[in-house]
């Protein structure tokens, strides 16, 4: 909402110093945030005066043009200049070239003289051309900016002025006035109005507020107007579509009459394009008092105003020219043609007024927010009535807005009103509200005393009675958001000022600290820093293809995601699957800035939606559903784990003087899927794995001791990483870690450490090529028995005293008991034991 | 070097001067080996089997009996002279060959190569920490909830109606098919409502997390970005209790200096309701009145949503932007640099925030 200050200081005491940028940091502790500053002075400056032009000789120009070589008087005959400067002539008579041709000798003109300067930085100075000193220039509204209209000058007597040669302009035109915007918060549609911000204004600074509404003499009552129906038939929640429409009528207006400049003028600084006479005094009106209304022209209606919910298939054309399809839920002003307008959202073309207008029907209704917002939602058609209906306003301005209209048609487009008008409709019942004595002094922290209660509510427009119990308040008809004791609460600290709040710590009770999950979380997602990895973000918005390709191991397999129904870009319209697709969009993007080496991580949710997916309805607010339909609420709501990936490319570190760095290999990728495992002491399972975004050979699946697959590693699949322009051999793994979370021992139970000598015995085995190490490594464990403390595999060899299509595998193992020397004998029959396994279920062989 | 000494006649073992020429000839010889090498060479020729005075100590197997007791000891206090010897060079010798052997091993460390990658945390996930230490430290559990979430708990568990404007200006993400009503959670707030539902009052619980509006990123905005909330329920709460946990907070993260101010705002989950100001010492171009969020009481239309009873309790709430905050604390001029992945961005902070 933009407040020009002139029209602010008629209803409100503001300084004639203060500036916008004032009244805003008095408006923020009310609760109104600043949003800027409109003031024209901050680009035009003057002098800009009145003149006339005493001649204008025609000059054709070589190059086709004809220019007016004009002498402009700018002081008025008999008297001095004033102004002294470069390019002012002491005669008061300047002489300009002008290009444009909508004016004549004795026009009365805007000039600007030299010195002045127009928006844009645009400097006017006497200057030569066309063979003449052209000293000034006569200006259009948009060299002013004022207007868009650039088809010629500013000609005053056609927006009905007649001013004194040498007035300032700028004063004319109300340029020197200014304009603060605030931002009004939803539940304060009252505030879209001059009178509401004119009442906070005097709220914040503690002076007098006049109510713009008290201006206006309105009849108590209204009869033999124009006909007007309300007819309901469908009310949303209860509750009448419209439940008041004052209409008036004007006769024998001049529609085509200018808008006089103070009225232009507030509006342009309200932000409000200045269109024709009439619709300018409708807009003027809404400004002022917050009620939308409306001009229809009189002869274009036809029978009774009907106000009636859309029947099936009805269309109109609203005032912008576009047909729109109604809906039967569309409240509508309609006549026996049909539909006139979409009640407090838009008017119809067909009866819209026009220069031509001489009869006028005012509206001013009042109708329910919550109609009025969902008409305006399914025709996107945001307005400033709707704008207003939808926060909601006072059904008892509405008489005094239409009055308003009758007054300024009539005084400024020389209309004559109907003695009668139209009222019809029902006053909702005051809001009521019981403030117990102590209640707001114990939810805001201020011990109040009676006075500041009473006052600040009766401030605000209230009526409060004293009660033996504390007060009753009746809200103002204007604050439909006023409806408990904590609205009433916060009206009384607003209005005594937030800052009088005292600061106390209250205690917690005793905490339990971090969840285990929370911790384990944090001890992964730090141990992968301090493994080397650069935790990185990216968005979990991705293509059907990214999902299709890393979400799911094998090709084709199903794996349903979520879609939103309204994403920024419909090519990344959904939920990711797996972090894999942004991490690798991030190491594109380092890798275009020029950083070739890396290894980055993410930890983030993934969505997996199951077989339920949401609810088909949702209880209503302020009481708690049945457990029942909050399982059905918790069930509804997708799986969504914590996974962590990370992508590998290029080396494992800088190149030295004297170092040669080691390109990241599919290794590295089980390391630090191991690493996680590790910190949380979970036993990871690794296998041969297969999975669609992963090289076929080198792929590792993860799982749990329990068979639960959580993730896979390895090198990325060449394919995959030549369509995404990533360097080769780049490898990634991706890791469910609440699964890893879950599986963590609650407790970790002692091992007994033995301090017998160990006994150690090698053994190479030669086993078929497509024996998995991991799995001979398993029988051994499994043939050795208790006294094995530890068997790894040191070495792998193919090639001559090899058969073709073995392998050899040495594994190196430890022997020790827990309560003897082992002799070399005991060893080497534990070590028997152990190829005997490995022999039976693999057909090793020891070289 | 041979291992005798040339033309040299067999002492004999009895002749005391000339056995203790041979003596000093070896000590001599001893301390003129400057190293290990020499110095061998020299045990060799006075203490091998051909020198003089193992020769001498040979010829006392020939002697009179009566004569072989002060042979031997001459022998033995002489060979063990020229043993003492040996081994004090040698301990002398080999303490110099050490020295001189880790001085030739010396490199220049500031040409080393820096083998091991230091990692780094996102900022925005280091500070999410800090935040949560801060409460934790004061006694608050940290609550974790669903990003894609039902529309209930999202607006109207929150007083969001139906068709007030406010649900709207949030900018939100829905999730097809709209008849589901699940939606991208677009504040933390839902996690509240779920606090409140599976907690016993009193609850005091920060909420912190990703959230999502449909605003296109650009400098100052982004559709993904982070919150933290708290929520405190208990009895007799009051906004004075709101504005001392704020403060509290914020001296922890913008030192002793700090301060809050509260503004007058409108959300529909609180009643009353304030913009948070955070009075910043030390922001870029001198301490000043930054926005912080927004806090106030808790609606008792939200409390009645989770079954408590806004007779007997009252709460607080609060919420700020994550990014935000790092913005004003860590001079971030740019939203872009923190969800773009730049690797530079995370590496500059490290571990630390």
């Amino acid at each position: 909402m933009r407040i020009p200050l002139s029209w602010l200081r008629e209803f409100a005491q503001v300084p004639a110093e203060a500036t916008a940028e004032d009244v805003m940091a008095d408006l923020v502790k009310v609760g109104f945030e600043e949003e800027g500053v409109h003031r024209p002075t901050d680009e035009l400056t003057g002098p800009v005066v009145v003149g006339q032009v005493l001649s204008l000789v025609k000059e054709p120009q070589t190059n086709g043009k004809t220019i007016n070589w004009c002498q402009v008087r700018v002081v008025p005959e008999g008297q001095e200049q004033t102004l002294t400067g470069e390019g002012i002539d002491p005669s008061g008579v300047q002489g300009i070239i002008c290009g444009a041709h909508n004016f004549v000798e004795g026009d009365k003109v805007v000039v600007t003289l030299p010195g002045a300067v127009l928006p844009g930085n645009f400097q006017i100075s006497a200057r030569k051309t066309y063979g003449h000193l052209s000293a000034g220039m006569i200006a259009s509204v948009r060299e002013l900016g004022i207007g868009d209209d650039h088809d010629g000058i500013l000609v005053l007597s056609r927006i009905g002025l007649d001013p004194e040669i040498g007035t300032d302009a700028m004063e004319l035109l109300g340029l020197y006035d200014q304009a603060a915007e605030i931002n009004v918060t939803p539940d304060r549609g009252y505030a879209f109005s001059i009178r509401g911000v004119a009442r906070e204004y005097a709220h914040a600074t503690g002076t007098l507020f006049v109510d713009p509404a008290s201006k206006v003499t309105a009849p108590a009552s209204l009869q033999g107007g124009y006909g007007i129906k309300l007819n309901d038939d469908a009310p949303i929640y209860g509750k009448p579509g419209c439940d008041r429409f004052v209409a008036r009528t004007v006769r024998g207006v001049d529609a085509s009459r200018p808008t006089p400049p103070w009225m232009s003028s507030r509006l342009r600084l309200a932000g409000v394009r200045s269109i024709s006479l009439p619709v300018d005094i409708s807009n003027y009106v809404m400004l002022e008092l917050g009620q939308p209304n409306h001009c229809y022209d009189l002869d274009k209606l036809s029978g009774d105003i009907v106000v009636r919910r859309a029947v099936a298939g009805e269309k109109i054309t609203t005032l912008d020219d576009k047909e729109r399809t109604l809906d039967v839920e569309d409240l509508l002003i309609t006549d026996d043609s049909g539909a006139i307008g979409i009640a407090g959202v838009m008017g119809g073309a067909h009866t819209e007024v026009s220069d031509s207008t001489t009869n006028i029907l005012v509206e001013a209704a009042h109708f329910d927010e919550v109609s009025i917002a969902r008409s305006r939602r399914r025709h996107k058609l945001p307005s400033e009535a709707s704008k207003r209906f939808e926060r909601g306003v006072d059904w008892h301005v509405a008489n005094i807005a239409a009055q308003r209209v009758v007054d300024l048609l009539v005084e400024l487009a020389g209309g004559t009103a109907d003695e009668t008008g139209t009222d019809v409709g029902t006053a909702p019942d005051a809001v009521t509200i019981e403030l117990p004595a102590d209640f707001a002094a114990a939810r805001i922290g201020i011990d109040f005393s009676e006075e500041q209660i009473t006052t600040s509510l009766v401030d605000l427009g209230a009526t409060v009675e004293k009660t033996a119990s504390g007060y009753l308040v009746t809200a103002p008809s204007w604050r439909n958001d006023l409806e408990t004791k904590e609205d009433l609460s916060e009206e009384i600290a607003r209005l005594v000022g937030y800052d009088n709040i005292p600061a106390t710590l209250p205690v917690a009770p005793p905490g339990r600290g971090l969840s285990r999950s929370q911790q384990q979380k944090r001890r992964v997602v730090q141990a992968l820093a301090d493994a080397g990895l650069t935790e990185v973000l990216s968005y979990p918005f991705v293509t059907k293809a990214a999902n299709d390709t890393f979400g799911v191991a094998e090709e084709g397999a199903p794996r349903p995601a979520l879609k939103l129904a309204n994403p920024i870009s419909e090519e990344h319209g959904y939920l990711r699957t797996s972090i894999l697709p942004g991490l690798i969009e991030v190491v594109r993007r380092n890798h275009s800035r020029g950083f070739r080496d890396l290894a980055v991580y993410e930890a983030g949710s993934v969505f997996l939606p199951g077989d339920k997916l949401g609810t088909e309805s949702i209880p209503p607010l302020g009481i708690k559903p049945s457990d029942e339909v909050l399982d059905g609420l918790y069930d509804g709501v997708p799986h969504q784990p914590l996974h962590i990936a990370a992508v590998l490319t290029g080396h494992d570190s800088p190149a030295a003087a004297t170092h040669t760095p080691r390109a990241w290999d599919w290794a590295d990728a089980l390391d630090i899927a191991r690493l996680m495992a590790d910190v949380l002491g979970v036993e990871l399972v690794i296998s041969q794995g297969s999975h669609q975004a992963f090289h076929p050979g080198r792929a590792a699946q993860l799982a749990l001791r329990n068979g639960d697959v959580v993730g896979y590693a390895g090198e990325l699949h060449p394919k995959l990483l030549a369509a995404h322009d990533m360097p080769a051999r780049s490898v990634a793994l991706e890791v469910n870690v609440e699964a890893l979370f879950d599986a963590a021992a609650d407790v970790i139970v002692a091992k007994h450490i033995s301090g017998f000598p160990v006994a150690t015995q090698d053994v190479a085995l030669v086993v078929p090529q497509d024996v998995p190490a991991d799995h001979v490594l398993a029988a051994l464990r499994e043939g050795a028995g208790v006294l094995l403390e530890d068997v790894s595999l040191f070495d792998v060899y193919v090639g001559p005293g090899i058969e073709e299509g073995k392998k050899s595998l040495a594994f190196g193992l430890r022997f020790r008991a827990d309560d003897r020397t082992l002799t070399a004998d005991e060893a080497s029959e534990a070590r028997a034991a152990a190829v005997a396994v490995a022999t039976e279920r693999f057909g090793a062989v020891q070289r | 070097m041979t291992d005798t000494l040339p033309g040299a006649a067999i002492p004999n073992p009895l002749d005391e001067a000339a056995i203790t020429a041979a003596v000093e000839d070896a000590i001599a010889a001893i301390a003129a080996a400057s190293s290990l090498e020499e110095l061998k060479a020299v045990r060799l020729a006075h203490t091998g089997e051909k020198s003089p005075l193992s020769l001498a100590n040979r010829e006392i197997g020939g002697l009179a009996k009566e004569h072989k007791a002060a042979a031997g000891k001459l022998m033995g206090s002489s060979r063990g002279k020229v043993n003492q010897a040996l081994a004090a060079r040698t301990e002398v010798l080999e303490a110099e060959n050490d020295a001189r052997i880790l001085i030739e091993e010396t490199v220049d460390v500031t040409a080393g190569p820096r083998r091991r990658r230091a990692g780094a945390r996102h900022p925005l996930s280091t500070l999410q920490d800090r935040v949560s230490d801060i409460f934790v430290g004061m006694g608050w559990e940290i609550a974790e909830g669903p990003e894609v979430e039902s529309e209930w708990f999202n607006f109207d568990a929150l007083n969001f109606k139906p068709d007030h404007p406010a649900r709207e200006m949030q900018d939100t993400f829905f999730v097809e098919p709209p008849e589901a009503h699940l939606l991208m959670r677009t504040h933390t707030s839902p996690v509240q409502v779920r606090s409140m539902l599976e907690r016993e009052v009193p609850i005091y619980v920060l909420c912190p997390g990703k959230v999502f509006r449909t605003d296109e990123l650009d400098a100052t905005h982004t559709p993904v970005f982070h919150q933290f909330e708290g929520l405190a329920i208990d009895k007799n709460l009051s906004m004075a209790d709101l504005r001392g946990t704020l403060e509290h907070f914020a001296r922890q993260m913008f030192g002793d200096e700090a301060s809050i101010r509260l503004r007058p705002n409108y959300f529909p989950f609180t009643e009353p309701s304030a913009e948070l100001d955070i009075w910043h010492p030390g922001a870029k171009g001198g301490p000043r009145w930054i926005e912080w969020g927004g806090c106030g009481m808790v609606n008792p239309n939200v409390l009645r949503a989770a079954g408590i009873d806004p007779d007997i309790y009252s709460g607080f709430a609060f919420g700020m932007g994550i990014e935000r905050t790092l913005m004003f604390r860590n001079e971030v001029g740019d939203m872009r640099d923190m969800i773009e992945g730049d690797v530079r961005f995370s590496e500059h902070f490290g571990m630390e925030i």
